[in-house]
């Protein structure tokens, strides 16, 4: 055996021959079991599934008959090497195959039958865990707002959406999403709020973060008038594209991660704030996610400073940037786990976490967090944890959680 | 308090660069056989509490720097062995079971024992 065959070879040596979640998380399990979660409301603000394993299906809901006709034949026959459809990005996710449920992922048997493999695959790791109602994501379409043809990133918008709502969400009730807006089309961004808004497990919707979109531009206005109207959160999913300029420079994936999947939120962040979106919106819901927390008292304390010399900038704004951002919400993964806990207890209290925070697991990828990570922090009270694991997301989205906890 | 010895596997049955899992109590503990030697580690990770031994173990990787400080590239060294979790990529050092990247963490050890044809840990 050559050790350059080590990750392969050391993989088909597990206990298991086929990936099992319900396996790989038996210490998560254990974890849900001493920490007693049944009694806990848990919402999982932020985790995803592989739509690509799915593209044969969500490409027949393309509506443009000849896109259909080309996405179809680029996924049933093509070269094989790539599609168009769902445009893969550079990157390591996996660690190089160290974080094994990537590599192994397509190994796991799931029944056959009516219910859909990725509710099954969903519903193994939420039970393992003991999450009680999930905001589902897909994985490689975070990347479709760098999709140079508009149209293509409109049209499979509009086929994931309508194949999610229909094989998903309709039959698994504790499965809910914020659906992926187009969002370089203003006006197909708005018709999707208007189509999607009142469909069964829709509790909000989502931007993809890395896009080179102006959130302050007019187009979007009626879109925001919609939301606000409808009571439905507008999410801002992180994401990298390693092919951006500047993280173009970066040659190791950790940079390009760490980096990536923070600054696209702070841009826009920071536009919403400076454009006075927050003024014209008061009621409207934004969330940030995946970006961890370490950024917001950063980009607090720069706003704040340069607003007292520069608000003639922003005349709209009638407190503090920082004061608009407390009234945002973010989800918590990936925490950052300073070894002074002092720092992460500013950062709440900068933050507003009690009321602000929801957490999430991300999982499966690989920087996935459990609850214990809020679970077990001594720096918070116990109504803070049971607020950020799940009571927070409950009056975010309006949940009827009763299901699950009958009175 | 007298230690307990918990049954690995026979000596013939153990070969190098393999890993078993043997349970303990409400966990397990991996037990492996590298570079001629055994070690034994709770199945714990001490980051999010992974199960650290059900993953890959790897050769750690070093980089490669000239005298003149340019950059030549990356090499495996077969000497560390790495314990990497599978959860999050988490390495540590085969033969101490701390964390590579912060050594202030790590897995619990458990001591082994080899007895005419079979071999034990002692919990
Ligand atoms: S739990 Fe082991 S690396 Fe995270």
């Amino acid at each position: 055996m050559s050790w350059y065959e080590l990750p392969t070879s050391d993989i088909h040596k597990m206990a298991v021959e086929e990936l099992d979640t319900s396996k790989l998380l038996t210490n998560a399990a254990r974890q849900r079991d001493e920490r007693n979660y049944k009694d806990l409301l848990i919402i999982d603000v932020d985790c995803h599934h592989y739509e690509n394993e799915s593209l044969r299906e969500i490409v027949d809901y393309i509506e443009d008959p000849v896109m259909k006709h080309s996405a179809q034949m680029a996924t049933t026959g093509g070269t094989g090497v790539q599609t168009s459809f769902l445009p893969g990005l550079v990157g390591y996710q996996d660690i190089a195959g160290r974080v094994t449920r990537y590599p192994l992922r397509k190994s796991e048997k799931t029944p056959t039958g009516k219910v859909h493999r990725d509710v099954t695959l969903t519903l193994r790791w939420m039970d393992a865990m003991g999450v009680d109602y999930v905001c589902l994501f897909p994985t490689p379409m975070l990347a479709m707002g760098s999709h140079p043809q508009t149209e293509v990133e409109v049209n499979m918008a509009r086929a994931y959406n309508r194949w999610l709502t229909e094989n998903i969400l309709y039959t698994e009730s504790r499965i809910k999403s914020m659906l992926y807006l187009p969002f370089n089309d203003p006006d197909a961004t708005y018709k999707m709020v208007q189509d999607f808004g009142d469909k069964k497990g829709v509790v909000g919707f989502m931007v993809t973060a890395s896009r080179y979109a102006q959130v302050y531009d007019n187009a979007y206005m009626k879109t925001y008038s919609l939301l606000e109207e409808l009571g439905k959160p507008l999410a801002f999913h992180a994401g990298y594209n390693w092919s951006d300029p500047i993280l173009a420079t970066t040659n190791r994936f950790i940079a390009t991660h760490a980096l990536g999947f923070t600054f696209f939120n702070i841009v826009h962040c920071a536009n919403w704030i400076v454009n006075g979106l927050p003024v014209r919106f008061p009621k409207l819901k934004i969330i940030w996610i995946e970006s961890g927390i370490a950024w917001v008292p950063w980009l607090m304390q720069r706003l704040d400073n340069d607003y007292k010399m520069r608000s003639s900038e922003c005349p709209s704004l009638k407190k503090l940037p920082s004061e608009y951002m407390r009234e945002m919400y973010y989800t918590s993964q990936p925490l950052e786990m300073p070894d002074d806990l002092s720092v992460l207890e500013t950062t709440f209290k900068m933050m507003n976490a009690e009321t602000q925070l929801l957490w999430a697991s991300d999982y499966p990828h690989w920087d996935m967090d459990l609850p214990s990570k809020i679970y077990d922090l001594p720096i918070l009270s116990e109504q803070a944890k049971r607020n950020i694991l799940g009571e927070n997301a409950r009056s975010l989205f309006n949940l009827d959680t009763s299901p699950r906890f009958p009175k | 308090m007298t230690q307990k010895e918990i049954f690995v596997a026979h000596r013939s049955e153990f070969k190098e660069r393999e890993r078993k899992i043997v349970p303990h109590g409400n966990t397990e503990i991996g037990v492996y056989r590298a570079n001629g030697k055994l070690y034994a580690y709770q199945n714990l990770c001490a980051h999010q509490g992974g199960p650290a031994c059900e993953g890959l173990l790897m050769p750690k990787v070093e980089e490669v720097i000239a005298r003149d400080q340019t950059y030549q590239g990356q090499k495996f060294n077969y000497e560390e062995l790495h314990i990497v979790c599978p959860w999050h990529g988490w390495e540590y050092d085969l033969q101490t079971g701390e964390m590579v990247a912060d050594r202030k963490f790590r897995l619990k050890k458990y001591e082994v024992v080899e007895r005419g044809e079979d071999i034990y840990v002692l919990v």
